[in-house]
């Protein structure tokens, strides 16, 4: 029982971020079409650019307040010199292009700070751990279990209820109706994309002190987060929730009572699910 | 023969007279290269099959080549001490796992496709870095002797570079044969086809699964066999061969010399190596290039080297359009 409780809280915290990370994927995908490759590199910059703030002012929350902006900006000119030109070309051409994106931005990471691991410690209010059930439990992922759910509540809201947010529906349903209708559709594309980063860069940074922060994070996190989309359904919202919380809970539950096969698990969730729902589990029928 | 195949006899025979010859001017480390050159080659050129002519963008590619280069070296070590039963079963291994997996992956197409064989690529890593008894792991499997070469009952030494060369290059071309003629026959029109519009292609009564799939089988045996001749040459399999970064090399030399040109793979894995070379002497960071490189391609060349080159011949020789 103890175990269990470790694991679902373990399994609860990775799929928190693993939450993050995706549905700037999958909203990138949905409104625009793209599949990001440089998606987990954005992520693992986010991290780097965490822990170059620590080290500078010596707090985690500037870090993750400053840094995930800086990677947004970043990516806002990406998309718009970059990825604008590929639009009305083959979707292989975005594809690749983010692809040597991802290679310059995992080997320049290497470049500015080494290849090695670093630690970022977690905050002090987040520190140390805590007393769960007779055993002991670090604060910090309790924090990211909370907050997870939180983000998501907060997205989901703003989607359903703000202007904004049913501009963006509206676009990724039809992106002609919505032009025709008045909406500035390229502008919204590069917001998104920023948007979208923003998310990544901020998981990135709370993940900084929940692993060691090192130049293989982005290439983990992105074929681990391309599984959740597409089990949950490509553009889908709940689909990315439900997704990496299974993925989470394969990760932690498989790590203990499967060791041997625990990282084949992915991919065969992954096909099981192709099989039986070709277009994931939240994306409709086919 | 028609008349489209007769065209490239000439270019064709020039091109392996050269490579034949190629022994006598180049140094024992040219010869080496020329031969790691080669071996890439038909791996970019088995995945051209599926990208440039089919119109998939696999990123799993490497799942086949790897698979091959293991099926081989297991073959050798457990099995008859042949190089060509190792190939054998390099090529007919990675067939069948190619059914199995491309009856999955050819169900879709686009983005779904390439992340499909994203997926299952890396399932096929996971198995050879975690079935440590069978695959010996992340060591991978370096503990075989390569056999003498047995050619119509001659054995033919493998450790002399130059003889292991003339067998990857015999290879290649016969695989470049194969593949150059199923890419212009009328099945490799049924595969642009399917590239442009497979909703057309199957209203004139063609199975788009069933012609993706057997493009997706050729390719991963092809593969397959390319991995092999790659273990024979490092004397091992690893895991690192089987997993995505390496089927983004072939991504990369592709799209280096251009999806569109049949030998456009092949001439990018010869750019690739030899950008490789220079840029690996000034500095360990050459992936920031080649990411640079590629993202240069993509927007301004999508032809590739090649692909450019042969356009701007053409427009030399006919003249500018009117």
């Amino acid at each position: 029982m103890e175990g269990f409780l470790a694991n679902l809280l373990n399994g609860l915290s990775w799929g928190m971020l693993l939450f993050l990370i995706s549905i700037g994927l999958t909203t990138i995908f949905g409104v625009m079409g793209v599949l990001n490759f440089a998606h987990g590199s954005l992520f693992m910059l986010g991290a780097y650019l965490c822990m170059q703030f620590v080290r500078w002012v010596g707090s985690f929350w500037i870090g993750l307040l400053l840094g995930p902006p800086i990677v947004a900006v970043l990516s806002i000119l990406l998309e718009r010199f970059l990825l604008r030109p590929l639009y009305s070309r083959d979707v292989s051409f975005q594809l690749l292009l983010t692809f040597g994106v991802m290679l310059f931005l995992d080997d320049g990471v290497r470049l500015i700070w080494g290849a090695a691991y670093h630690v970022v410690n977690p905050p002090q209010i987040l520190a140390g751990v805590i007393q769960l059930f007779s055993q002991s439990y670090p604060v910090y992922r309790l924090f990211l279990v909370i907050l997870g759910p939180l983000v998501g509540i907060a997205l989901w809201a703003f989607f359903s209820f703000t202007r904004w947010g049913k501009i963006l529906r509206a676009a990724a349903m039809d992106r002609q109706m919505a032009e025709i209708v008045g909406v500035r559709v390229p502008m919204m594309y590069t917001a998104v994309f920023g948007f979208g980063a923003w998310l990544a860069a901020l998981g990135g940074a709370l993940a900084a002190p929940h692993q060691s922060v090192g130049p293989a994070m982005g290439e983990r996190i992105i074929i681990e987060s391309f599984i959740v989309v597409v089990i949950g359904g490509m553009g889908s919202f709940p689909g990315a929730f439900a997704g990496a919380l299974i993925l989470g809970m394969l990760n932690s539950f498989g790590t203990t009572f499967l060791p041997d096969v625990q990282m084949a698990l992915p991919y065969i969730l992954l096909a099981v699910i192709l099989l039986t729902r070709p277009r994931g589990l939240f994306g409709g029928e086919a | 023969m028609n008349s489209l195949l007769r065209g490239h006899v000439l270019p064709a025979s020039l091109i392996l007279l050269a490579l034949m010859a190629a022994p006598l001017f180049l140094s024992m480390y040219g010869v080496i290269v020329l031969t790691e050159i080669l071996t890439m080659s038909l791996f970019a050129l088995s995945f051209n099959l599926l990208f440039g002519y089919t119109g998939l963008l696999s990123f799993g590619q490497a799942g086949f080549f790897g698979a091959g280069s293991y099926f081989a070296v297991l073959t050798l070590i457990h099995g008859p001490d042949s190089l060509w039963a190792a190939m054998a079963a390099a090529f007919i291994g990675s067939a069948v796992l190619a059914v199995v997996i491309g009856w999955f992956c050819v169900r879709l197409d686009e983005i779904y496709f390439a992340i499909l064989t994203l997926g299952f690529g890396m399932m096929l890593f996971t198995i050879a870095h975690n079935w440590r008894s069978v695959t010996g792991g992340s060591d991978g499997l370096g503990n075989f002797t390569l056999p003498e070469l047995n050619l119509f009952g001659w054995g033919v030494n493998l450790f002399n570079p130059i003889n292991f060369y003339f067998l990857v290059l015999l290879i290649t071309a016969l695989g470049a044969l194969l593949l150059f003629r199923v890419v212009n026959s009328p099945f490799g029109l049924l595969l642009r086809g399917t590239r442009e519009n497979s909703l057309r292609v199957s209203f004139v009564g063609a199975n788009v699964r069933a012609v993706r799939l057997f493009a997706f089988i050729l390719a991963g045996a092809l593969a397959g066999l390319a991995g092999a001749l790659f273990a024979f040459f490092n004397r091992i399999a690893s895991p690192e061969m089987l997993h995505w970064s390496f089927s983004g090399k072939a991504v990369l030399m592709t799209i280096l010399g251009g999806s569109g040109v049949y030998l456009g793979p092949a001439v990018g894995a010869a750019i690739f190596f030899v950008l490789e070379h220079v840029i690996t002497a000034y500095t360990t960071n050459w992936m920031i290039f080649l990411g640079g490189i590629l993202v240069v391609l993509v927007l301004a060349f999508p032809k590739g080297v090649l692909g450019s080159l042969l356009g701007l011949l053409t427009r030399r020789w006919k003249g500018p359009k009117p």
